[in-house]
Order: C-alpha cells, then sequence, then structure tokens
C-alpha cells in the first residue's frame, strides 16, 4: 500500500492529489455534523435565495481585523430577492456553541467547528427554503460519495460472480450467461434506469431509496465488468499454477475465489476507481429527475433539481450550481486517480 | 458481405426478444394496473377498451400478453399510450425525429471537432499544445452532462442569444419554410452543443491515443527511414490505421442516441424521447415504455450493422474474413 502510493507520487503527481482530495471529501461527509454550521434542514425563512456570505478582514474605515468576521444582511425586497448590508460585525469563531446535534450519530455536541455568534454565516448562500447550501453539500456528500462505493462494491461482486463462472466452466453455462449479458448490455442506460425505478412505488422512506438507488445502479452496472473479468479468467484458466491446483484437489470455488480473481486485482482497483463516477453520476440523474433521494435530505443530485426549468431561480442564484461543482470535482479526482492507478499498476510500465 | 450482414442481423433477433421479454417483465412487476385505471377513465369508450382487450389480451397472464404484443409488432402495431389515447407510433414518430435530429447534429459536431483535436494532440504529444488539450479534455470528460446543460442555460439566461425550450418560436406557423428550418435549427443549437461539449473530451482522448499507437508502429518508422514527407506520412499511413477502432466507436455512439440524449433533452426542455419515455415510465405507460426500449434496440443493431459494414469498407482484412 505504501509502495503504490510512494509511485503514485513520484510517476502521476496529479493522481497523487486527487487522492488527498478524495479522502478529504470523504472526511468532510463523515465529519458533516461537526463542520456544517447548521442542520441540513433548518430553514431560515429570513434569508431565502441568500447569496454566499463574504468573509472580511477590513472594515468600511479600512481597519484590519484578526479575526475574520461577516456583515450582518437584511432582506430587503422579497420579491427580488435583494439584501442589504447591515454595517454590523459579526466575528467568526471556531467551536461555537449551537443547537445540539449528535456527531456521527453517536456524540451528543453543542459545539461546531465555526460560526458566528450574531448574524449567520452561508458560505455558500441559500436555497428558497432559506437553507445553508454549505452544510446541505456536506451532509449531501454522505450519500452521493457513498452510493459510489457501495454501487460499485456490488456491481464487482455480481461481475465476479457471472463473469468467474461464465469464464471458468464455459460451454453451455458461458453461452447462457454471456447472451444474459448482451440483452443487459442492449438496454439504453438511462431508459433502465427509469424503469427498473418506476417498478417500486415513489413515496418510500429515504433508507430504503437510497438501498433502491444501489441496486439500480449495480444491476445496470454489472454487466459490462462480468464480460471483461470472464474474459480475463478465460486467460487465467490456462495458466499452470490452476492446473496444479486442480491437480492438487483443491474446489472449483477456492480455485475461482482464491487462485483466478485475486490475479485480476491490478485490473480491478483501476475499474473499480474508474467506475465509481458512474454510480455518482446515476445517483444524481435520479435524484435530479426526483426520483432518488427525496426532500428534506440533501444529495448533490437533488439539491440541483430545482435548476431544471426554473430559469428565474437558475439566473439570480448561480450558487445553487455549487453542488454540481462537487460533482464535478469528485469525479475528476477518480478519474485523474484512476489513471494514475492503471499507469502504475500495468506491469509494461514497472 | 451480404452474407455476414445478415448472419449479424440472425445473431440480434434473440437478443432483442430477451431484452423486450426483461422489459416487460418489469414493468409489468410494477405496482399499478393499468388496465382497470382504464376502465375507470370516462374519457375512454368501452369499444376502445374492447379492442385493446382483444387485440393485447390484457386481462390474461403476463406471459401471454407478451407473444400479444410481440404478434402485434410484426404487423406494426405498437399499440395504444394509455395516458396521451392515441398510439403509441403516432407519439413517437414526433418525438424521435426530434431526438434523431439533435443525435445526428451533435454527433457530426463532435466528431468534426475532436478527430482533428486528437489527431493534432498526438503530433503534438508531451507538449505544452497537447497538455492544454488534455487538460481540458479531463474536464469535458468529467463534467456530466446534466452540469453542462445548466451551465450553458445560466449562461444564455444571462445573454439571452439563443432560444431555449421547444422546437419552434411564436412566428413559426407563418413563417417561410427557409426560416422554418433556420428557426427549428436555432433552437436545436442549444441542446446540440451541450451534447457536443460533453462527447468531445473522451472523443478526443480515443482518438489521441490510437493516433499516437499507431505513430509508434514500425511501419511509420519506416517510412520515416525511407524519407516520406511527415504530413504523407500522417494522412496516407497513420490516419487511415488510426481510424479504425473510431468507426466501431461511430456505431456504438449511433446505438447510444436514445440514452445520451435523454437527460438533456429534459433538462433543456427539448421535445424528444426523453422527456415521453420519463413521463410513460411514470405513469406505468406499458406499450409506449415498451416502444421505446424496442427502438433503444433496434438502434442498438443499426449502429452495430454499420460499424461492421463500415469497418468492412475501409478494412480489407476485415472484408477478406
Amino acid at each position: 500500500m505504501k509502495k503504490i502510493l510512494q509511485r503514485l507520487k513520484k510517476r502521476n503527481y496529479i493522481s497523487f492529489i486527487s487522492l488527498w482530495i478524495i479522502v478529504f471529501l470523504y472526511f468532510l461527509a463523515i465529519m458533516a455534523d461537526f463542520i456544517a454550521p447548521y442542520p441540513y434542514n433548518k430553514q431560515f425563512r429570513d434569508y431565502p435565495l441568500c447569496p454566499p456570505t463574504k468573509i472580511h478582514f477590513f472594515d468600511h474605515n479600512k481597519k484590519f481585523h484578526l479575526r475574520p468576521f461577516v456583515y450582518e444582511i437584511k432582506l430587503v425586497n422579497p420579491a427580488l430577492n435583494q439584501y442589504e448590508i447591515i454595517e454590523k460585525i459579526c466575528p467568526i469563531y471556531f467551536f461555537v456553541k449551537g443547537e445540539k446535534r449528535k456527531i456521527l450519530g453517536l456524540f451528543p455536541s453543542t459545539r461546531y467547528l465555526f460560526g458566528t455568534k450574531q448574524g449567520k454565516i452561508f458560505l455558500f448562500g441559500t436555497d428558497m427554503h432559506g437553507r445553508d447550501i454549505f452544510s446541505r453539500v456536506l451532509y449531501g456528500a454522505r450519500i452521493s460519495l457513498s452510493i459510489g462505493v457501495i454501487g460499485v462494491s456490488l456491481s464487482f461482486f455480481l461481475g465476479f460472480l457471472i463473469g468467474g463462472i461464465s469464464g471458468y466452466f464455459g460451454g453451455r453455462i458461458d453461452n447462457i450467461l454471456m447472451r444474459l449479458v448482451e440483452i443487459f448490455m442492449m438496454f439504453p442506460a438511462f431508459y433502465l434506469m427509469l424503469a427498473l425505478r418506476a417498478v417500486f412505488p415513489l413515496n418510500l422512506s429515504s433508507f430504503q431509496i437510497y438501498l433502491l438507488i444501489v441496486v439500480i445502479l449495480s444491476l445496470i452496472g454489472w454487466a459490462g465488468l462480468a464480460r471483461i473479468i470472464r474474459g480475463m479468467v478465460l486467460s487465467i484458466k490456462e495458466e499452470e499454477y490452476i492446473l496444479a491446483a486442480k491437480a492438487l484437489g483443491i474446489s472449483t470455488f477456492k480455485i475461482i475465489f482464491k487462485h483466478i480473481i485475486p490475479n485480476t486485482f491490478s485490473y480491478s482497483i483501476t475499474a473499480i476507481t474508474l467506475s465509481i463516477p458512474g454510480y455518482i453520476l446515476g445517483e444524481s440523474t435520479l435524484s435530479l429527475l426526483g426520483l432518488g433521494i427525496q426532500e428534506p435530505f440533501p444529495s448533490w443530485g437533488n439539491m440541483l433539481s430545482v435548476c431544471i426549468g426554473n430559469l428565474r431561480i437558475l439566473s439570480n442564484a448561480p450558487w445553487m450550481l455549487i453542488p454540481g461543482f462537487f460533482i464535478f470535482l469528485t469525479i475528476i479526482c477518480f478519474n485523474f486517480l484512476g489513471d494514475g492507478l492503471r499507469d502504475i499498476l500495468d506491469p509494461k510500465n514497472w | 458481405m451480404r452474407r455476414y450482414i445478415l448472419n449479424r442481423l440472425f445473431q440480434f433477433i434473440p437478443l432483442l426478444i430477451g431484452m423486450t421479454f426483461i422489459s416487460f417483465l418489469i414493468i409489468q412487476i410494477s405496482p399499478g394496473d393499468y388496465f382497470t385505471q382504464l376502465k375507470m377513465n370516462p374519457e375512454i369508450s368501452p369499444e376502445t377498451i374492447e379492442n385493446m382487450r382483444k387485440l393485447f389480451g390484457l386481462d390474461k397472464p403476463v406471459i401471454i400478453q407478451y407473444f400479444y404484443w410481440l404478434k402485434n409488432i410484426f404487423s406494426f402495431n405498437l399499440g395504444v399510450s394509455f395516458s396521451y389515447h392515441v398510439p403509441v407510433s403516432f407519439l413517437i414518430k414526433v418525438r424521435l425525429k426530434n431526438t434523431i435530429a439533435l443525435s445526428i447534429f451533435s454527433i457530426f459536431l463532435t466528431w468534426i471537432i475532436s478527430i482533428p483535436l486528437g489527431i493534432y494532440g498526438a503530433i503534438k504529444d508531451k507538449k505544452i499544445q497537447e497538455r492544454i488539450l488534455s487538460f481540458f479534455a479531463y474536464i469535458g470528460i468529467s463534467l456530466p452532462g446534466f452540469f453542462i446543460a445548466m451551465l450553458v442555460i445560466f449562461f444564455i439566461s444571462k445573454t439571452a442569444i439563443l432560444p431555449l425550450g421547444g422546437t419552434t418560436s411564436i412566428f413559426y406557423e407563418n413563417a417561410s419554410n427557409f426560416e422554418k428550418f433556420i428557426d427549428y435549427l436555432k433552437h436545436l443549437l442549444v441542446p446540440g452543443l451541450i451534447l457536443t461539449l460533453s462527447g468531445i473530451g473522451s472523443l478526443y482522448r480515443l482518438m489521441k491515443n490510437n493516433f499516437l499507437e499507431t505513430l509508434n508502429s514500425p511501419y511509420i518508422f519506416t517510412a520515416y527511414a525511407k524519407g516520406i514527407p511527415t504530413y504523407k506520412i500522417y494522412f496516407k499511413h497513420a490516419l487511415r490505421n488510426a481510424i479504425n477502432p473510431m468507426i466501431t466507436i461511430f456505431g456504438y455512439e449511433l446505438s447510444g442516441i436514445l440514452s445520451g440524449a435523454g437527460l438533456v433533452e429534459i433538462i433543456t426542455g427539448w421535445p424528444g424521447m426523453g422527456r415521453l419515455v420519463l413521463e410513460g415510465v411514470l405513469s406505468f405507460d406499458l406499450y409506449l415504455v415498451m416502444a421505446s426500449l424496442l427502438i433503444g434496440g433496434i438502434l442498438l443493431i443499426l449502429g452495430n450493422l454499420l460499424a461492421d459494414i463500415l469497418l468492412a469498407l475501409t478494412d480489407p482484412r476485415v472484408r477478406l474474413r
């Protein structure tokens, strides 16, 4: 592991940085309860569509403050969502007191990473219900980032199972399974996703929907993987050490899972990294269309859904697009990391 | 050659049947029984229901229903949409035309831009030009299509340089044919550009890698050694070999028309198949969804077939096999 990291750093610095950005994003998601200044469903009715709060070091008299501060703002025109700055300085403190929340759902706490004692701090602005987008992005990261990992694992499990069986046994089983794979690959992915979602009622609990999305995305993703794994198994099973294992009387199941599949790992690590973005995108797409994670729970996808067909909000409150930048950042980091890993894991490059 | 094509076509038929059967099952296990819903709807006459019941066997088990549907497909009867009360073929005809227009426009634009860029990137490999191009390609690959759509819509809402949503302007009715065409094209531009932007990155990278690989093959070195001018090496020797894998990808791209454009259509309000299928799925409009999936499958077959034929035309090695 350490060796891989070092090689990554040396050969492909961008993917090394990407790795750390990904780690940081996951850290933010896990620690959302502590870092977010407000709960994800806290509505500040007096601050709808409030633009991002600017953090100042100099006040209007050009006097320098060591402690950064924000100005208090007030809604002056509710129809146009215009805000006015009140010349009242609200310093930002670390570890301020707030409402009681449970960090990681375990430790109750009343102190958060940062915040103001008076006034409000909306780093990324607010949505039309006056909910802090920065806090919602952090909470939404939990869903968007975890779905990728869980979905990929499920897909890979299916892919390994079916691809492994198909490649190892060959013959009729192979034929039937591969036809099944081809049928699944024929579906237009976007429509298959919609059709599968329609099988289940719209009003499920949020946890059920989460599981459902994972299952749907894995059902779409496994086919292509199974085909590639099959090809690799086909070539590996001809190796002599497999013959040796057979001669020793090791069970077929054990041969597939202990001797053949580990040999596909260098490929799979790369493939896993490069296919996580697809799952993140799938979740955002479903949530974007209102079929995925439901309000008030945030996910990066459903936070963007107000931007569809709502030109007024989109043009007056461009900060509503911020979750999209996070999707983009996550995907580009996974892409860089995947390419870097492919570089260093490919025996040709050693 | 003809035998080859026929062979390929026959291979696809069982797949198509399997695919439609699976989708039939998926939709049938969905909650919401449209048959009773149909009976309760006062807008539909009892004769229509009776007619549909006879033709599609709506009160029979799923498997039988599937065979009824299959039988009707061969007589080009795609069924009636439950929510629109018109034949599915009529609904799809209009929408499919828009989707195909959009896809052809964007595919054409994507290829015309990214192929030359890919060649340029491969020629300038590891130089500053290639670094910049590849950087942008990375961004293009990683930007989700829907997010590009939102950014473009945001830009247009600020500048109002292009019309947004629908296919026609208000003055469409009394415009001349040429004006009508221009108007349609203008509306096409926004979703078309969005799809193009989201497609360029990956295509550029594929073309660059292919070209680079070809440039590193021994016969290119031989050509250099013989003193053949560089431009001739690029365009006469390397290009023809590097383009072959791209032709397969072209076929895939054609087959992905339906899926690829769907979301962008929904976001930009382009009345294509995307929105239709979304609504169909949400309202359990069985025959509408089935027909769209069937068309998706047929497009895939056509795309693959086209790729095979094109490949056979450009590559004598494939032709002789």
